[in-house]
């Protein structure tokens, strides 16, 4: 549609059109390091919420026929700090504190008796690659119900062996594909994949799932700062895929 | 579809309409105005450029200029926030991509390409994902305002690219590539600026598809398989960025061949003096 005006008239609009541009120029104060820091961690928390609101307790990920499976010797160790922190496999026990009726201290034995999970999930790494992996164990569920824990509480904290720590959203926690890992390909957990018992959880990404647990909290308040060892530093605390 | 440009312009010609009696918001110039008009080579001589390829000068007032008011204020905030959000996305995408460069197994993992730091944004993989993170928001919520916009008023027709498009393609890519003569101006865009920017829309819409699938692959495994799977998500993902990646140069570059009138158009929403009749 062309119109025919003044040059001054002409002016005049777009000044005035251009004017109501301006909010758009908001959005440079992402070019300030110190404000964009607080606004991208923000970002952030906004995104796990809206992930919390997305996560469908029931919905199962997905899982894979064994042809599928990668070979184990294609499924990567991964590790923040020492693949094989020397865990005492004889005298390990896994510390169980928090919201829970029975605290204190649960074999491997006690864990093993709960029913046994096989399934084939996909792993998926923060990095970007993913492998189609074998896992073993008990539903952590089940666990929660054994040491009678309060299963309305928000959060399942989790220590480990090697100073790592995690803490996740119970929902996530008391999903059916939500594993105590033993055994990987059939075979007990080895030290590197972390032995003696894992987290394994294909409803969230690989950090999340921490090895050579060492203590389970369970809680409605996580301490700011501690909330996991990659979380602390950037990454989403959701993490959920 | 009436906007507020429009009404403001109504307005303001009732305000002025001594002053300014020809201001008229009315599109159309009658066929045989035009004719008259044609018989004053002094106007032509005055303004060569115009006259070469249209009749139509303002003979009683000669200060009158030709005006389009081409971009309503949504596309024009649309267009921003996209293209900043765009460059976030792209920049921090890249640094992500850093961390597992491979579209294949992690193990052996075979490096594609090293993209170098200076191009990447975050300065760490946790730091790029709290942009991504951040402005796949931005991002989302103006492409899909965007497409709502297009499509309610209608506005849509004219950069939305169709089959009858397909006829202008090779004049224009001529024109452009190899000097062929200069086709015709029938519209706000022509069928090559139609094909590239309907094509950005195609991008954004499968990196928005494809990111949600990333993101969310257990909580949207319906739409995963709709791309073979995760893993091959992540490829289409990439070339989603890799079509903005060609389609940004271009658009760059003939924002500078056509200077500022048509740069400051998309910040005003006015083009001064346009190459089109309608």
């Amino acid at each position: 549609m062309i119109s025919r005006l003044e040059d001054k008239e002409l002016k005049r609009k777009s000044r005035r059109q251009l004017l109501k541009l301006a909010p758009v120029a908001a959005l440079g104060v992402f070019a300030f390091p110190k404000v964009s820091d607080r606004l991208v961690a923000a970002g952030v928390r906004f995104s796990d919420w809206a992930s919390g609101e997305v996560f469908r307790s029931r919905h199962p990920a997905p899982t894979f026929s064994d042809s599928e499976v990668a070979p184990f010797a294609k499924f990567p160790y991964n590790g923040y700090d020492v693949l094989d922190p020397q865990v005492d496999l004889e005298k390990w026990t896994l510390t169980v504190e928090g919201d829970v009726q029975h605290p204190g201290e649960y074999t491997l034995a006690q864990i093993k008796a709960l029913p046994k999970i096989n399934q084939n999930t996909r792993h998926i790494c923060v990095e970007g690659w993913d492998v189609i992996g074998s896992f073993g164990g008990a539903r952590i569920s089940d666990f929660l119900k054994l040491v009678g824990a309060n299963t309305s509480a928000r959060f399942l904290e989790v220590e480990c062996v090697d100073d790592y720590y995690e803490s996740i959203d119970m929902a996530s926690v008391l999903h059916p594909q939500s594993l105590l890992c033993y055994e990987m390909y059939g075979q007990p957990l080895d030290r590197k994949h972390g032995a003696p018992l894992r987290l394994q959880m294909p409803t969230k990404l690989g950090y999340k799932q921490a090895k050579y647990l060492d203590t389970f909290r369970v809680t409605n308040i996580l301490k700011p700062g501690k909330t996991g060892y990659w979380e602390d530093q950037g990454y989403s605390w959701f993490g959920g895929l | 579809m009436p906007n507020d440009e429009q009404h403001e312009e109504k307005n303001r010609n009732e305000e002025e309409k001594n002053t300014a009696p020809l201001a008229e918001s009315e599109p159309t110039v009658p066929a045989d105005a035009i004719e008259g008009m044609e018989a004053k080579p002094e106007i032509a001589a005055a303004k060569p450029e115009v006259a070469t390829n249209e009749p139509a000068v303002e003979a009683e007032e000669p200060e009158l200029v030709r005006a389009a008011y081409e971009h309503p204020l949504p596309i024009r905030i649309t267009h921003w926030v996209n293209a900043i959000s765009l460059f976030v996305m792209v920049t921090s995408g890249l640094r992500i991509f850093r961390a597992f460069p491979s579209f294949g197994p992690k193990i052996p993992e075979k490096v594609l390409l090293d993209v170098p730091k200076s191009l990447t944004l975050g300065g760490w993989l946790g730091g790029a994902l709290q942009w991504h993170f951040t402005f796949m928001w931005f991002f989302a919520a103006s492409g899909l305002f965007y497409v709502a916009y297009q499509v309610v008023s209608g506005h849509y027709r004219t950069m939305l690219f169709t089959p009858r498009d397909i006829p202008g393609v090779w004049p224009m890519t001529r024109y452009y590539f190899f000097f062929g003569p200069k086709p015709p101006a029938t519209g706000q865009y022509n069928p090559l600026q139609k094909l590239a920017y309907t094509s950005a829309i195609g991008f954004g819409a499968l990196s928005l598809l494809t990111g949600i699938v990333l993101y969310k692959p257990a909580q949207f495994s319906w739409l995963a398989f709709l791309f073979g799977g995760f893993h091959l998500t992540r490829v289409w993902h990439f070339a989603a960025m890799c079509g903005f990646l060609a389609f940004i140069p271009g658009h760059l570059i003939m924002v500078l061949l056509h200077g500022w009138s048509n740069f400051y158009s998309m910040l005003s929403g006015w083009k001064r003096e346009p190459e089109y009749q309608e």
